[in-house]
């Protein structure tokens, strides 16, 4: 009895060991196993082929990267499993320099990043971008919420600087209530941060102490809207009434202005690459660019189809019509 | 007749009928060896590797980025993305400290009149009842401490004090919470283990019960009472997402009671996914882990030198 016990633990552990080795390829830490799942059950279901090969694609793809791209990635995985049962697509936020850094480093198949990998990986790491290829599946706008209580729904490019460089201290000096000006901010590498100070603030916006700082859009989200005089900033496509958009210069940030160019504010959505992908990362792609998506998940969910847009911008920040 | 024979093995010492140990015993003792022994080893082998690899990336900072350590330990100013990195770990330093000795002040007054009642006032319904509360205390994961301290801690503090609710206070509040069960559940086994006869003895000269309390049973398990104290500020030390929920993580030493700071454990979690490996911010965020890890040492030290000292 007890050599049994015995045999079966040395089993057990060799088994765990072997595991770990073999573990290098598969994804690593998957909090989003519920999308794993769903691909599971479905298997039955649609089996379309989705090549001219006739061959079915099989296989696991892990997405990383930036939070205002999660929703709209997660929901077109989704339809991406029900599509192909035997392929399991993993998407998990972290920001937008999470997502560059893992593909880059081989960690996941695809990095969504909110900004160009040239703006991450500079001067010595210049490098690394120049193995990462783009993928522009959409483009997000952002824009400055405040609190509903502030009673402030436009600010110039001025006051925003004023706000966040922390040489405003209250809400009254620009005409809302007298409440004191709480700063909702991202953590210094996130995408969505960078494009705030990119586009909206033309500099980078020190860490102030008294500052709160949050690690994803859906939390900026609950605490701007709890927290009276408190100002964040957020993708479209997290806005609802619990949060007050601010307009920009007078500018409301509603597509049209986006897509027309009057409203500064957004940044494309990257999906990058570590070298030409492989085939159902490719597939995956293919899909995140077809019509069923763009019209259909990228619109319903607050994102606007790449194809929408009348100008465009490359990395230095150049604005040409298309 | 069978013979007694009792064998002079140095390693087993069998009373047994036959003459010798049979190739059974042999094979299971030596198998029952050998695979306790591998186990030990793999466990060395993982503790050791795991802090070689935190120092040596850690020590990154200093070696290769030519930080100067004391400057890195007391400076104030945290930014690592400027050209070059200020790397100032004070107030994060100081935020871990701050809330875990705040957590056990709040929690070790708590925890030891719970136990007092649980082996004292009302040993039977304490011991059946109240330790296996107080116990799913501990089993409850670290995210949903966090998740309701946002939602009820927070706002609680934003209305009641100055401040936004977020800040060292909703820091310290919920990790005395967490910290609770263990000092709870170890004040408890020492006050329990205490020898009838010292109690006995107090009360035959005519001491009441608070007095014996106060006079006798505390100040002998003070030593294991403190053990429990530091065990649960090392937890408190060592938590990473709860903290991260309701402390602000602004990078600054906090001013007040109520203002956003950061901790050691906080900082990293925010920043660790986005940097690159072999960056100065990276290697920055590997030297905070270092410090984490000698602060364990430094507890794990501690707690030793006071198991020493129980005198019961």
């Amino acid at each position: 009895m007890k050599k049994s016990l015995l045999l079966i633990m040395t089993l057990v552990l060799s088994i765990t060991l072997a595991a770990c080795g073999g573990g290098n390829n598969a994804p690593a830490n998957t909090p989003n196993n519920t999308a794993g799942t769903n691909g599971g059950t479905n298997s039955g279901t649609g089996n379309k082929p989705e090549e001219t090969t006739d061959k079915e694609l099989e296989g696991s793809i892990l997405a990383v990267g930036s939070s205002a791209m999660a929703p709209l990635v997660e929901q077109a995985a989704n339809k991406f499993m029900d599509e192909n049962g035997k392929v399991t697509v993993l998407v998990q936020a972290g920001g937008s320099g999470t997502g560059l850094t893992q593909v880059s480093e081989g960690q996941s198949d695809i990095g969504n990043s909110d900004i160009f990998a040239q703006e991450k990986f500079k001067d010595d790491e210049a490098a690394k971008a120049d193995e990462l290829v783009d993928h522009q599946v959409a483009v997000v706008a952002m824009a400055a919420v405040v609190n509903p209580a502030v009673g402030v729904d436009n600010l110039t490019k001025d006051q925003l600087v004023q706000i966040f460089n922390g040489d405003m201290k209250n809400w009254s000096e620009v005409g809302g209530a007298d409440q004191e000006i709480v700063i909702v901010n991202r953590p210094s590498s996130s995408g969505t941060r960078k494009t705030f100070e990119s586009y909206a603030l033309g500099a980078a916006s020190p860490d102030l102490p008294g500052q709160i700082q949050e690690e994803s859009s859906g939390n900026v989200k609950k605490l701007v809207s709890e927290t009276p005089g408190a100002i964040g900033y957020l993708a479209l496509s997290y806005l609802d009434d619990s949060v007050t958009a601010l307009s920009y210069d007078g500018i409301e940030p509603s597509e049209d202005n986006v897509k027309s160019g009057k409203y500064p504010i957004w940044a494309y959505q990257h999906m990058y690459t570590k070298g030409e992908p492989n085939e159902i990362v490719q597939a995956f792609l293919d899909f995140m660019l077809s019509d069923e998506v763009q019209n259909n998940d990228v619109v319903e969910l607050g994102y606007i189809p790449a194809a929408a847009m009348t100008i465009t911008r490359d990395v230095d920040g150049n604005v040409s019509p298309k | 007749m069978k013979e007694r024979v009792t064998l002079e093995h140095p390693k087993v010492n069998l009373e047994h009928p036959k003459v010798k140990p049979s190739k059974q015993h042999l094979t299971e003792e030596w198998v029952g060896k050998l695979y306790t022994w591998f186990c030990i080893i793999f466990l060395i082998i993982t503790i050791f590797s795991m802090v070689y690899f935190v120092a040596s990336r850690g020590s990154a900072t200093f070696i290769k980025n030519g930080i100067n350590v004391w400057e890195f330990i007391t400076g104030t100013t945290w930014q690592p993305d400027a050209k070059p990195p200020i790397l100032g770990a004070l107030p994060f330093i100081f935020g871990s400290f701050s809330t875990s000795i705040m957590a056990a002040l709040i929690a070790a007054p708590l925890g030891f009149c719970a136990a007092i009642f649980m082996t004292e006032i009302m040993p039977k319904y304490g011991r059946r009842y109240l330790q296996p509360v107080i116990e799913l205390l501990a089993g409850i994961p670290s995210v949903v401490y966090g998740f309701v301290g946002l939602s009820v801690i927070v706002p609680f503090l934003r209305d009641t004090f100055p401040g936004q609710g977020l800040g060292l206070a909703a820091g310290a509040l919920v990790l005395s919470i967490m910290i609770l069960p263990t000092i709870t559940t170890i004040a408890t086994d020492a006050l329990s283990a205490l020898p009838g006869g010292l109690k006995e003895g107090a009360y035959a000269l005519g001491a009441t019960r608070w007095q014996t309390i106060y006079r006798i049973v505390l100040p002998t398990t003070f030593p294991a009472l403190m053990t429990g104290v530091v065990l649960g500020i090392s937890r408190a030390f060592g938590e990473a997402l709860a903290v991260q929920m309701v402390i602000g993580n602004a990078p600054f030493l906090p001013r007040s009671l109520f203002d956003s700071t950061s901790t050691l454990t906080s900082v990293i979690t925010l920043s660790m996914g986005n940097t690159v490996a072999g960056s100065a911010h990276n290697n920055a965020l590997w030297s905070l882990a270092l410090i984490l890890m000698l602060m364990t040492f430094v507890f794990v030290f501690i707690v030793r030198w006071l198991e020493r000292r129980t005198k019961v």
